[in-house]
């Protein structure tokens, strides 16, 4: 995402582009007061025993070393890893190929589209609701095909410790692979149709020109992607909850969720402020390499 | 700008006059219909009083109450009550001088006397001061049996844990689920204190959960209790539902024989239309050691620097403890009195065998009074992989006696 | 901008080809899929309770009943409390309305500030905003209630409404910006040219020539504080609490029997308001993405 027009624009000096400043306010002090100065909070309780109200006696790294000899959080941070690449993986693929197929002049676009972008309006609550009733053994997918004379199918994901983070991907999926798709039908758009007639001259193939030529122009709209999905995965939580509770025992345990059920079933503030430590280290340890070439890295004179 | 922070100031007005006199907000998290019918006797009686109650009900548990209930009397807009699971819970609220001290009017109402067992009472004392006032007692060691499916095995229906397990293979032949249990942590955490209760004996339990003795919690009568889990665990190896009242209801339409679980499952039973003694028996203490624990709900009452507000809160404690109240809530909620002086004809068989344990004296002072929260979760935890993982019961005892050992 | 929503890709060459029964035949399986949840909670909320115990939850009510909608609507109870969702409904009005208009006025002229206006530390600033898009929102409950208890905000509907601002500008933030930065250059070298300061080019310029981004940001801001539970228990009062919290109330009853169908009634009228809202702008929606989130 460069921003090339500005380059322009230099400030100096401290009254230069005041109106600028003052309108900036609001965003500085979530910036500092908000998100830095929380974080910066969370952190340094992390270092305490803090139960059910914070307090400021420190302990060292006791509650990181609780937290990572805890089989609970080991199998949250596992679910995670695994529910983060597929999710990355399928929501782009799926996201792209839907915004492919519908970009193809289809009749009906509008309709398609809508189907495909609706769940995204609903909640995770009701998306998780909706896909345990429909996984529901006794009632959904699986009674269903039993009826229809296939005795032995069996698909339990939410009661099968081994497959239950898949079932959960399922309804991740089905919720936001539409705003993916809608981006990546936007990015579509901002192609040039020569690049198309170009292809077709060269008689280079549809998919070829999809992987070869149009992909790799579409970086800008990738990375917009990326980071809604990533912000989606790192936070996900109520999804879980509601769909399986962390369910079938802990088999379906997600970081933020340990982070929730310490700071306030638990009432072990310390803990659940260490594990959500962890969470932002691993984030910022992606994040800010990224961050600062995207937007803070091009100093022009 | 100025616009934003003009509002941000009448807002401040507005939160500053928003208590009025003798109205007070009750958070609590009783939602489904037999707690809620309860929670009515509860208003209704104060209202009587010339005071207003102002409902706050959360679903969805303690888990979900308990950070709103922190958040707001951190936030400095506290409720007026709030239910909260005495014991340890409220200790930092008490001490951080946020929860108003009761001793006064229990001095005045003789809660002392009153109220039995007297570890109820204990356990909302803080340092000799009284913080809050419990009102029913819920016990969590009970057995819920299906006559149906005991008579489709063609078998007697069992008087104690052992002759359940005895008859389980009988039972699975019928194509029954021996043992129905609901895949979550807080249930199978249940099952495992209620089995070492059983199986362990009280001593020992107390060895281990009031003492946090290690060695205790390694030693031979722990082994026999993470043997019994584990046999239970594959009695249970067919249940495949969540919820626990699901459960229940497999026990209530006879696909299984039977479950583990607190004297709350009654209402489900009631709700079916079952009688106790004809489609279903309850065994306290799993039939072989009748004894239950005293856990159940308190009220607390936050500061709150207003004198109506404060009168309204002392009409509210005294109106819970009432006999009257008591009568009417606990008969709706399922739940048995705290007062040792009201007369409960009126409840069923399964009630009628808790509070003849009640008035023999029978109990246990509750885990929630003993181990905190913390080592809870952790505990829960534990039982949670146990229940749906392959590992052994020797391993399963190693790392409940670490848990144990690193205890506060 | 006009055209940024016609279709780029190849054409197809013929109506009936194989190539075009293949095309139509998966985007109609796929759509399936998406539309089965929906189906499912619609037929469901429609059936009664011995219906839903028997019957396959795909097939259509045998005997339609709107008794599940009225019950979610009015009637289902939270505590003592019987009104349904309705008593939730005009709280997430009065909540929504302010938190959207809000955010949405702050984030845009954060945008209009960075693509624009840019200052030192400016980008720094903007930095720390999308990373900060990637805390879970849990962490930062506490320090918010000290935040909103210090400033006297606590418990009240501005203060929720400053949560949600602060939380939808990350994401808000980027979308303005982004488009702002797409604005051709001469526009607002004219402007300043002209004497317009940087309130004037603002309003005389920016603001009319981004209907499609607003769109979209009142589109993910209605959604998103529609859907909110979290920040609408924890910071505002009983007597506010928004719709979802009834949902949840009706939804999450501990004890007794589980009523699916008031549940799909009640999950259903919850999520009108986003629904309605993505069933009649879809085709806005997809063009403000086109102008705002993807132009680099």
């Amino acid at each position: 995402m460069s921003s090339s027009q500005s380059s322009s624009r230099k400030p100096s000096g401290l009254f230069r582009n005041l109106s600028a400043k003052i309108a900036s306010v609001p965003m500085v002090l979530t910036a500092l007061v908000v998100f830095v100065g929380g974080t910066a909070w969370t952190v340094l309780y992390s270092f305490t025993s803090s139960k059910l109200l914070p307090k400021l006696n420190f302990v060292g790294l006791d509650q990181y070393e609780r937290l990572w000899g805890t089989r609970r959080w080991l199998i949250s941070i596992e679910n995670l890893a695994v529910y983060g690449f597929f999710s990355m993986i399928f929501t782009l693929v799926i996201g792209f190929t839907l915004a492919a197929l519908l970009d193809r002049k289809i009749r009906g676009e509008n309709v398609f589209r809508t189907i495909f972008l609706y769940p995204f309006a609903l909640s995770f609550v009701v998306t998780g609701l909706a896909w345990q009733w429909i996984l529901n053994p006794d009632l959904g997918v699986q009674n269903v095909v039993r009826s229809l004379g296939w005795e032995s199918f069996t698909f339990n994901p939410l009661n099968d410790p081994d497959i239950v983070i898949y079932g959960i991907l399922i309804a991740g999926l089905w919720q936001g692979t539409g705003l993916i798709m809608v981006i990546m039908l936007a990015g579509l758009r901002g192609i040039d149709e020569d690049i198309w007639k170009a292809a077709r001259v060269d008689g280079i193939g549809t998919v070829k020109t999809y992987l070869r030529v149009i992909i790799p122009m579409m970086r800008p709209v990738f990375v917009t992607a990326l980071v809604l999905i990533a912000s989606g995965i790192i936070k996900i939580y109520d999804l879980v909850v509601a769909q399986t509770n962390g369910g079938p025992g802990i088999a379906s345990e997600v970081p933020a969720k340990y982070v929730i059920n310490y700071m306030f079933r638990a009432q072990n503030l310390g803990q659940g402020f260490a594990a959500s430590t962890m969470m932002l280290v691993s984030v910022i340890i992606i994040l800010i390499p990224w961050a600062y070439l995207e937007f803070g890295g091009k100093k022009r004179g | 700008m100025r616009k934003f922070s003009k509002l941000m100031a009448s807002a401040a007005l507005c939160t500053a006059s928003m208590a009025h006199a003798g109205e007070l907000e009750v958070t609590h998290w009783w939602t489904s219909g037999g707690e809620a019918a309860a929670v009515a006797e509860f208003a209704e009686a104060f209202d009587a009083t010339g005071n207003t109650w102002v409902d706050g009900a959360i679903a969805g548990s303690g888990g979900t109450a308990r950070p709103i209930i922190i958040s707001r009397i951190l936030g400095g807009d506290p409720m007026g009550a709030t239910q909260l699971n005495h014991g340890r819970q409220a200790e930092e609220l008490i001490e951080a001088g946020l929860m108003t001290d009761l001793t006064e009017l229990a001095e005045a109402e003789g809660w002392k006397d009153l109220v039995n067992p007297s570890s109820l009472l204990d356990a909302c004392t803080f340092e000799g001061r009284i913080y809050c006032v419990p009102v029913n007692i819920h016990s969590a060691q009970w057995i819920w049996l299906s006559h149906g499916a005991f008579e489709k095995a063609g078998l007697p229906v069992p008087a104690n844990w052992n002759e359940f397990v005895a008859a389980a293979p009988k039972l699975e032949e019928a194509g029954i689920t021996p043992l129905a249990m609901g895949q979550q942590g807080w249930q199978q955490n249940l099952a495992f204190g209620t089995l070492t209760l059983a199986i362990a004996g009280v001593d020992a339990w107390r060895k281990v959960s009031v003492e946090r003795d290690v060695d205790t919690a390694k030693g031979p009568e722990y082994a026999a209790v993470f043997e019994a889990v584990a046999k239970a665990r594959e009695l249970a190896r067919d249940s495949n539902v969540q919820d626990w009242n699901l459960a229940t209801n497999l026990v209530i339409t006879d696909q299984a024989g039977g479950q583990i679980m607190g004297d709350w499952a009654q209402g489900e039973f009631q709700m079916a239309g079952q009688v106790a003694g004809e489609d279903y028996t309850c065994l306290p203490g799993l039939g072989v050691n009748e004894i239950l624990d005293t856990g159940g709900d308190a009220f607390y009452f936050p500061v709150i620097d207003d004198e109506a507000t404060k009168e309204a809160q002392m009409a509210l404690a005294s109106t819970l403890i009432a006999p009257e109240t008591q009568v009417a809530f606990n008969l709706k909620k399922g739940s048995l009195p705290v007062r040792g002086d009201i007369d409960l004809s009126a409840a069923n068989d399964c009630m009628q065998k808790g509070l003849n344990i009640l008035a023999a004296g029978n109990v246990l002072p509750s885990g929630d009074m003993n181990l905190t929260a913390d080592t809870q979760t952790q505990i829960e935890d534990l039982m949670a992989e146990f229940w749906t993982s392959d590992m052994s019961a020797a391993d399963g005892q190693a790392r409940y006696a670490d848990i144990i050992a690193s205890a506060e | 901008m006009a055209d940024a929503i016609t279709p780029r890709g190849p054409k197809p060459r013929r109506r009936f080809s194989r190539a075009n029964v293949m095309l139509y035949g998966t985007l109609i399986v796929i759509a399936a899929y998406y539309a089965l949840p929906l189906y499912v909670m619609i037929v469901t909320s429609l059936k009664g309770m011995p219906e839903i115990r028997i019957g396959n939850i795909f097939a259509p009510p045998v005997e339609v009943t709107y008794q599940p909608w009225v019950k979610a609507w009015s009637e289902a109870c939270t505590g003592i409390n019987c009104e349904g969702l309705s008593r939730g409904f005009w709280n997430s009005v009065q909540i929504l309305i302010p938190s959207v208009i809000l955010s949405i006025a702050i984030a845009s002229v954060n945008g209009y500030a960075l693509a624009n206006w840019k200052f030192k530390g400016s980008e720094v600033f903007f930095t720390i905003l999308i990373v900060g898009a990637f805390i879970p929102y849990q962490v930062m409950l506490y320090p918010l209630v000290i935040i909103l208890r210090e400033l006297g905000l606590y418990g009240s509907i501005w203060g929720l409404v400053l949560v949600h601002t602060v939380f939808g500008m990350p994401i808000l933030t980027l979308l303005f910006r982004n488009y702002f930065t797409s604005v051709p250059e001469e526009l607002f070298k004219a402007a300043r040219v002209d004497g317009a300061g940087f309130w004037g080019i603002y309003f005389r310029i920016m603001l009319p020539m981004s209907l499609p981004i607003f769109v979209v940001a009142i589109i993910l801001q209605v959604t998103g504080i529609w859907n909110d539970f979290l920040f609408g228990v924890i910071y505002t009062k009983p007597a506010d609490y928004p719709m979802t919290v009834q949902l949840n109330n009706i939804v999450n009853s501990v004890q007794g029997v589980k009523e699916y169908n008031v549940n799909m009634a009640a999950t259903l009228l919850t999520g009108l308001v986003p629904l309605i809202i993505y069933f009649a702008s879809g085709k806005l929606f997809v063009r403000g993405i086109a102008a705002g989130a993807v132009k680099g």
